[in-house]
């Protein structure tokens, strides 16, 4: 690293301000970002946040010492910068003082830096030229121990900020047009729902399903559990919905072969089984491929025939021919909750309980036996399916997976581990409960749009608990058993849910998007260490001719792009830098910091 | 029509509900008995499975 001198750091910042106007000339869609002639002239406001800080901390002191900072014209304390009062005073200040810079160091940037920033832009000060210190959450709140070290952190913070502001360049939003449209992928249960309430609320919709026919997983169910209505007339409901809706176009028979753009214009191509290709423009996607049942191939003595599946009882049990078996043994968990799928597909033990009382219910002479590990049937009304299906005589036992049943000519041998005995049962039909696995080619079409996918290839949502319909891609949406197994109730639920998430962003008339995102400068000389870091794929690489030699410089997406950073700090020549983390604002800050060492 | 709609309750169903309706352009009024919002989420410490801090 080359040791420069602290007095050289106004003359970096200039250097660094004439390569923010070579960028602009390298193409960078953002508006001009001339800095303002002369001096910073900026206003510091430090917030008590009632007892949160003042509790600790000596916010007058530490106004008056923020005063005494280079650049700093005005400092003031308030009791709440975020309330009207607090606001009205930025704004007064500005316009009175001619400021600007303006830091507040309060609470954090995640909650109350738009609020601040919306208040700087009102009062005429571009919102770029706000700084913000956090002296709540990373100072008063976590050293009450320590009152004067605290009041040391809170100066560094607040020196540290009001150093980097004045490095600070105005910079414009970065605005983009979208198209009020939307690709569902999937015509189960969940993108039908999603179809039909995405036209409900005005957007046009693309359904494009694999197969030839809509409907999904529930096409060949018999009843729907725990209510037991019958699978053909749910599904009716939801595509009589869908054919209805003038805003929805059925592409049945269909693959998505292609996509590419960002959010707002993802421009994808179809191609259907006949060969037809179809090229649109759609403003968001939602993801709702669903799951198969595992076949279970090798196990239990499985042969379709006398050994089945719940789904072949589905189909058999739907087309109402009478099963011609006396005694019916299910073996739940096949395949599941062990080696290679560990996880419970929380379907199986709805699906064996809801076939075997509609068995008994046919036929009350029937004797069905299900054989299971623990049993998943939470919620009122499946309890209460599980408590009618005992009362209606069907049995239960318990297995152990170290000793797991085995399927004979005529019956099943299975160990009761409470009795320590081997007990044979009789069995004319075997049905094994496997669970819900991510259908053939999920992977493949996760990389089409770049998507991830969990170890069973399941689709991964941005966020477990705060963002279960979002994927981390802006404008693709998730529902369904595309991401795990689900009941049919769940299902739509997220379907419902994930166009009304598409639409927050579909009722826009324009998208915004936060300046601070890379930009390549002048001295990027293609070597592309950046294009693989890049967790956004933000970045591509670009040939050019000047006089007639090939050069090559990378490009970044400024809408792909989330400011993360990965990309400057992996350039070894700072050919790619991100706006208000440039190096010459963040080597203020630390300047600043050191600053303060003995 | 009025457009506004009513929320009744900020736990975080609530308070989710709010914050998409309002994104798509709606004037919202969250309505909660208790004089802070957050609910059930903002009483406990990590939540399962993912451990993230419910705060
Ligand atoms: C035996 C069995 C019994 C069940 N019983 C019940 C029950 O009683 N109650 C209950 O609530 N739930 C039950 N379920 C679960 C129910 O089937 C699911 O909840 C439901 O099917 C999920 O709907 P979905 O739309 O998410 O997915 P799916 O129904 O799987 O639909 C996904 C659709 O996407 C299509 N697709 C996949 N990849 C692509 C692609 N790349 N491009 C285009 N299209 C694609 C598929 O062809 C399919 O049509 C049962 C499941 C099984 C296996
Ligand atoms: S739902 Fe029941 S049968 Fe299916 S995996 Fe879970 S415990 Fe096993």
């Amino acid at each position: 690293m080359e040791q420069k001198p602290r007095s050289e750091k106004q003359a970096k910042g200039s250097e660094e301000l004439k390569a923010g106007s070579e960028k602009q000339e390298a193409g960078n869609e953002l508006s001009s970002c001339s800095p303002p002639p002369g001096k910073a002239r900026t206003g510091v406001f430090v917030c008590h946040c009632g007892s949160n800080i003042a509790g600790l901390l000596d916010c007058e002191a530490l106004a008056e010492y923020a005063a005494a900072l280079p650049n700093v014209v005005y400092a003031k304390d308030n009791l709440y910068t975020c309330s009207a009062s607090g606001i009205a005073q930025i704004q007064a200040a500005i316009r009175e003082h001619g400021l600007t810079r303006v830091v507040v160091a309060s609470c954090s940037p995640r909650t109350h830096m738009p609020l601040f920033k919306s208040a700087c832009a009102e009062a005429g000060l571009n919102q770029y030229l706000f700084e913000m210190a956090n002296i709540r959450d990373q100072c008063s709140w976590v050293h009450v121990q320590e009152r004067d070290a605290a009041r040391q952190k809170a100066m560094d913070l607040i020196r540290m900020a009001v150093a980097k502001a004045a490095l600070l360049e105005p910079l414009e939003d970065i605005e983009s047009s979208l198209v009020r449209k939307a690709m569902v992928l999937g015509a189960g249960v969940a993108g039908l729902s999603a179809a039909s309430a995405l036209a409900d609320m005005g957007v046009e919709v693309l359904l494009v399903e694999r197969e030839t026919e809509l409907g999904g997983l529930v096409r060949r169910l018999n009843r729907i559990g725990p209510s037991n209505e019958p699978a053909a007339e749910v599904l009716a409901m939801l595509l009589r919905e869908v054919e209805s809706a003038s805003h929805v176009r059925l592409f049945p028979g269909t693959d998505l072969v292609g996509v590419s753009g960002v959010v707002g214009n993802y421009e994808i191509s179809l191609k259907s089984k006949g060969g037809e290709e179809t090229e649109e423009t759609v403003g968001a996607i939602i993801v709702a491929t669903g799951a198969v049942p595992f076949i279970p191939e090798g196990l239990f003595g499985f042969d379709g025939r006398k050994v089945i599946t719940q789904i072949d009882l589905e189909e058999r049990l739907r087309n109402g021919s009478p099963l011609e078996v006396k005694n019916i043994v299910m073996i739940q968990c096949v395949g599941a909750r062990g080696p290679g799928r560990s996880y419970c597909s929380r379907i199986c033990c709805l699906t064996a309980v809801k076939n075997a009382l509609l068995i008994k219910s046919r036929d009350p002479n029937a004797r069905v036996h299900i054989l299971y590990r623990d049993i998943q049937m939470y919620g009122a009304e499946n309890e209460k399916l599980l408590r009618d299906s005992r009362g209606a005589g069907v049995k239960f036992d318990i297995f152990d997976p170290a000793f797991p049943p085995v399927v004979k000519e005529g019956s099943v041998e299975f160990y009761q581990p409470l009795t320590g005995m081997t007990i044979e049962t009789e069995c004319d039909l075997a049905v094994l409960s496997t669970p819900l696995v991510a259908p053939e080619g999920s992977a493949a079409t996760a990389n089409l749009m770049r998507l991830p996918v969990d170890g069973n290839n399941f689709f991964m949502e941005a966020h477990a608990k705060l963002r279960p319909l979002d994927f981390a891609t802006d404008g693709i949406f998730l529902a369904g058993t595309a991401r795990f197994p689900a009941t049919v109730r769940e299902a739509v639920a997220q379907g419902l849910g994930a166009a009304s998430r598409a639409n927050t962003m579909l009722s826009k008339d324009r998208l915004v998007f936060s300046a601070l995102v890379s930009y390549v400068t002048d001295r990027c000389d293609g070597c592309g260490l950046c294009l693989d870091v890049c967790p956004y794929h933000a970045i591509t690489m670009e040939e050019f001719e000047r006089d007639g030699r090939v050069f090559k410089k990378v490009r970044t997406d400024p809408i792909l792009c989330k400011g993360c950073g990965v990309c400057e700090a992996t350039c070894p020549k700072r050919g790619v830098l991100v706006h208000g983390f440039t190096p010459s604002q963040i080597r203020a800050q630390v300047d600043a910091l050191l600053e303060a060492l003995p | 029509m009025n457009r506004d709609v009513l929320v009744i309750g900020g736990g975080i169903a609530g308070m989710q509900a709010s914050l998409d309706l309002a994104e798509m352009g709606f004037t919202v009024h969250l309505v909660e008995r208790l004089p802070t919002i957050g609910g059930k989420m903002a009483q406990l410490d990590k939540t399962f499975p993912t451990n993230d801090c419910a705060l």
